[in-house]
């Protein structure tokens, strides 16, 4: 994706190709250009690394997600599967960190254990939403024809009351899914799927209000001018324009699909019991929530960690990607 | 304006019938028999009744448009019936629930004063801390009492009514022991003490609803507030000597409350859906966890209807908010 017409734009990294051609298109001013060393990302960092939260936010996240990645490297992941009926129900010690619950199993390995689902979940469930957000919305902001009906659907589609109808496709199709794909895949993809197909609206309006400004301006123009075909000027100078609210929203779609899962295992309809995820996690503790209010604590304080980390990346990312604000 | 209220009443027909379509389909397209659920001990007569209510055996055209008259024609002629006496629904088959053999609505009526009391005081609740914190954090934008405020909301976006819920619980209700962790749904209101228990059972449900909306609406309030601080119009007024009171308080004020009167319609709906969690953490009988235990019965009636009955609340409180916005700002009028 690097562009020939700019001998000085960074080869290499994908997005990186992708943004070095929107800046040379973009770049009526040749002053930019001339400059040549300072790509568009070294700007957005300058300007997220000033916002103190999101950077914050962002060391954080990324902490929990090297331990819940790297960490069954160091820690055996089998203490968190085998019971140990004479090692249960202790407290925190150097032997388990978080302690053990009322199986024996240790609380430290089944919590990284469950940050792996819940990010996965979190992740895929989010890549799939900006997929079908930005697609509805492009499609809806470049063509005209396809406009009110894809707008009429989005709007029909935030008139759905979410919560329930996930819950009622959570129970209607977890089983024919996990005779088909086995428990943990099936219910994996159901969950991601489910949360997907309806959480894409916001993008979908979002990257469909933007797309309308840009194809007014002169460079989709220019673009069309020399006949190039839609396919080639939303891929090539859509796109990459829009890539910054599309950031912004994938951000925060991190965040509400990882509620959203943790809020179906809690209410014992996500994953099984036995598989670990955060959210189930926190419902398997609420009935020794007296004697043992911790193993409660160490899931809901890594979902709520992971939340507000990721909303204060997003909102860092707002500020630095938005040129409004850019600067002073 | 009346006809703009018309034209947002026809375009909501199209919508809920769209909704009951998705609800129905889900249903619809689930794999295996749905009486194959029912448990062997209802009697034969009875599944023959609950067949017909469902229109099962027909197809799937009929058995819908058959929900439909009964959600929109027979359940509001028995609430009539039931209001005034009269008969007119005698007779025809109504939406029976699967687990209880009632009727759906019946059941539904039973628990919606529960939900309506928790998330009705929650609302208020929030809606009388948000609206002071938002003004005050936007006219002292960047203080360190906007600085907390952005912090606290920002948590009370994080964290999952889950684990808050369960958070004052142990807090409030294990550790200090000042209010009970289980809202008991039989305590009847009848003297002071009875209410005042009915304060304290009802506050840690209440705090946590609360602090999730009033996250939202002071972010909203304080954004809006923001927005016409700047305006020109409040130049104006401080140019002619208003004290900064009333070019606050009236002045602004006024002008933001605009849309966050809008969004507080619009939340309305949103907070029903919300508190199904909340409702299951305190174990508060409502129509949340009414849709929990219908659905781990798999009784799906009760839960087609109540998923519906959601559906209908959004599109409502959508067409309040869009009303409610051409009442209050006269630029914005839809002919």
């Amino acid at each position: 994706m690097s562009d020939a017409r700019d001998p000085r734009s960074p080869i290499g990294a994908e997005d990186e190709g992708v943004v070095a051609a929107s800046a040379a298109v973009m770049g009526a001013e040749p002053v930019l250009l001339s400059t040549g060393a300072r790509s568009q990302w070294l700007d957005v960092w300058d300007q997220f690394k000033t916002h103190k939260g999101a950077l914050i936010g962002a060391a954080i996240f990324l902490a929990i997600v090297a331990v819940v990645a790297l960490g069954p490297l160091v820690w055996d992941p089998e203490l968190g599967i085998k019971s140990n009926i004479r090692a249960r129900n202790e407290g925190m010690s150097l032997a388990h960190p978080f302690g053990t619950d009322q199986l024996g199993r240790d609380i430290f390995a089944r919590m990284m254990a469950g940050g792996r689902v819940s990010l996965a979940v979190g992740l895929t469930a989010m890549f799939l939403s900006v997929v079908i957000g930005t697609l509805i919305g492009v499609l809806a902001g470049y063509f005209r024809a396809l406009d009110g009906a894809l707008m009429r659907f989005t709007d029909l589609f935030l008139a759905l009351p979410l919560l329930p109808l996930l819950l009622v496709m959570v129970l209607l199709f977890r089983e024919p899914l996990t005779a088909v794909f086995g428990v943990e895949t099936g219910i994996f993809l159901l969950i991601v799927s489910a949360i997907g197909i309806t959480s894409w609206m916001q993008t979908a309006r979002i990257v469909r209000g933007e797309v309308l400004a840009l194809k007014e301006r002169e460079f989709v123009l220019a673009a069309r001018s020399i006949g190039t075909p839609s396919r080639r000027v939303i891929t090539r100078h859509v796109l990459p324009n829009v890539l910054s609210p599309i950031m912004v929203s994938a951000t925060l779609g991190i965040a509400t699909a990882i509620i959203t899962e943790s809020a179906l295992s809690f209410l014992g309809l996500g994953f099984p019991p036995d598989f670990p995820t955060w959210g189930r996690l926190l419902n398997d503790g609420v009935p020794y929530l007296e004697q043992y209010p911790e193993r409660v604590f160490w899931p809901g304080i890594a979902i709520s960690l992971v939340v507000l980390s990721i909303n204060y990346v997003g909102d860092g990312l707002r500020d630095a990607l938005d040129p409004r604000i850019r600067g002073r | 304006m009346l006809t703009f209220t018309f034209r947002r009443l026809i375009f909501a027909i199209p919508t809920l019938l769209f909704i009951a379509l998705v609800i129905f389909l889900l249903l619809e397209l689930a794999p295996g028999d749905p009486m194959a659920n029912v448990p062997l001990t209802v009697p034969p007569e009875v599944k023959e009744q609950m067949r017909q209510a469902l229109g099962l055996g027909e197809p799937a055209p009929i058995r819908f448009w058959k929900w439909i008259v009964q959600f929109f024609w027979i359940e509001p002629l028995n609430i009539f019936d039931h209001l005034f006496g009269t008969g007119f629904a005698e007779g025809k088959l109504r939406i029976i629930s699967w687990q209880n053999r009632a009727p759906v609505f019946i059941v539904i009526a039973e628990r919606i004063p529960q939900t309506l009391w928790v998330v009705g005081t929650a609302y208020v609740v929030a809606i009388l801390i948000a609206i002071p914190v938002g003004i005050y954090s936007a006219y002292r934008q960047y203080s360190i009492f906007d600085q907390a405020g952005t912090f606290v909301t920002m948590i009370g976006f994080s964290v999952p009514p889950f684990f808050s819920g369960v958070l004052v619980i142990v807090i409030f209700a294990v550790q200090l022991r000042w209010f009970p962790s289980i809202y008991d749904t039989t305590h009847v209101v009848d003297d002071w003490d009875a209410f005042v228990f009915q304060l304290r059972q009802m506050f840690l449900p209440v705090m946590v609803l609360a602090l999730q909306i009033t996250s939202q609406l002071s972010r909203f309030m304080r954004a809006s507030m923001l927005d016409n601080l700047g305006q020109d119009y409040v130049r104006t007024a401080r140019a002619k000597g208003l004290r900064e009171r009333s070019v606050v308080m009236i002045h602004v004020l006024r002008n933001s409350m605009i849309p966050v009167v809008t969004v507080i319609a619009l939340g309305i709906p949103q907070v029903f859906g919300g508190a199904i969690i909340t409702e299951q953490v305190f174990k508060v009988n409502g129509i949340g966890q009414l849709l929990i235990t219908a659905i781990q019965a798999n009784d799906l009636p009760m839960v087609q209807t109540l998923t519906f009955i959601f559906a209908v609340l959004i599109v409502l409180f959508n067409l309040i908010a869009d009303v409610l916005y051409g009442i209050l700002d006269p630029r914005i009028r839809y002919e």
